[in-house]
């Protein structure tokens, strides 16, 4: 086994060949994991390591479901890997701790009123108009790279891939109450940064 | 019933709270109903509503179309795969 060739490997393989997946699933597996993780740097590492272990596990590959949809699954799980070490590593970040002091402001501490230097003020855009949102679309991108990474995490889960609270809970190691005080503070300092930084 | 109205008609933070439980999941009808209450008299969180659905839009409205790959990373990784499959 240790002194076969590319080519070897790849004649007892028919259900896939490596030799196209580049050409023919990079750029898919790119927007896919880009659409979750908004980070070029990290969705590139992913993909690099989707292939690798789609190589390690190429013996398992029994083509019954077809490649795209198996490199996608590999893909999926490595993003889902990302999401709980982020989430984890995002409790002693040091942004978790500026954007819990930046939400501190947002309302009064004993009434609950919004303060008057937070109040939300309309954005002033045709909703209708699509370079104007693609516009708005880039700022929010920027915004979310400023998140804590848990706050990410929990945002990203539950708007892209549209997943239950409990599941996302028991994936990140939340209680329900944290998760929705996770997004409620998430949507505050989104919607304070896009204000802060449109027009 | 009373005391949980009292809390809600003045309370932004509470009522922005229940905004969000509510897009993205379920809030019980008495919470509806402080919530409607509250979004009757404050024009701001009205706002903060409409923004906060448009920020969904948005982010789920991104569009991986929009991102491709460079030449020199897919030639990477394409020298990569070959190398590892004549490495086995």
């Amino acid at each position: 086994m240790q002194n076969d060739t590319g080519h070897d490997i790849a004649a007892k393989n028919l259900h896939a060949n490596p030799l196209i997946w580049v050409e023919k699933y990079a750029d898919y597996l790119y927007g896919f994991a880009m659409s979750r993780l908004r980070d070029e740097d990290v969705a590139k590492d992913l993909v690099q390591d989707t292939f690798l272990a789609g190589l390690q596990q190429l013996q398992r590959f029994e083509g019954n479901s077809n490649e795209k949809t198996w490199l996608t699954a590999i893909l999926k799980n490595k993003i889902a890997d990302f999401y709980r070490k982020n989430a984890s590593r995002g409790l002693k970040d040091l942004k978790i701790t500026e954007a819990e002091g930046e939400q501190q402001d947002f309302f009064d501490a004993e009434s609950g009123h919004w303060n008057e230097q937070y109040y939300p003020k309309a954005f002033g855009l045709e909703v209708g108009n699509p370079l104007l949102m693609k516009e708005l679309g880039a700022i929010l991108n920027d915004c979310l790279t400023k998140l804590p990474g848990l706050w990410f995490s929990v945002f990203s889960m539950k708007h892209i891939d549209d997943l239950e609270s409990e599941l996302i809970c028991t994936e990140l190691k939340l209680t329900a109450s944290n998760f929705w005080v996770i997004m409620h503070r998430t949507k505050l300092n989104l919607r304070a940064c896009l204000q802060k930084n449109w027009n | 019933m009373r005391s949980a109205l009292k809390n809600i008609i003045y309370n932004c933070k509470q009522a922005t709270f229940l905004i969000e439980k509510r897009l993205a999941g379920k809030i019980t009808t008495a919470e509806t109903l402080q919530l409607r209450i509250h979004l009757a008299g404050c024009s701001i969180c009205k706002i903060y509503q409409q923004q906060s659905v448009l920020i969904n839009k948005l982010f789920a409205g991104f569009n991986s179309e929009d991102f491709k790959l460079d030449k020199t990373f897919k030639q990477t990784l394409t020298e990569q795969i070959e190398k590892e499959m004549n490495k086995n």
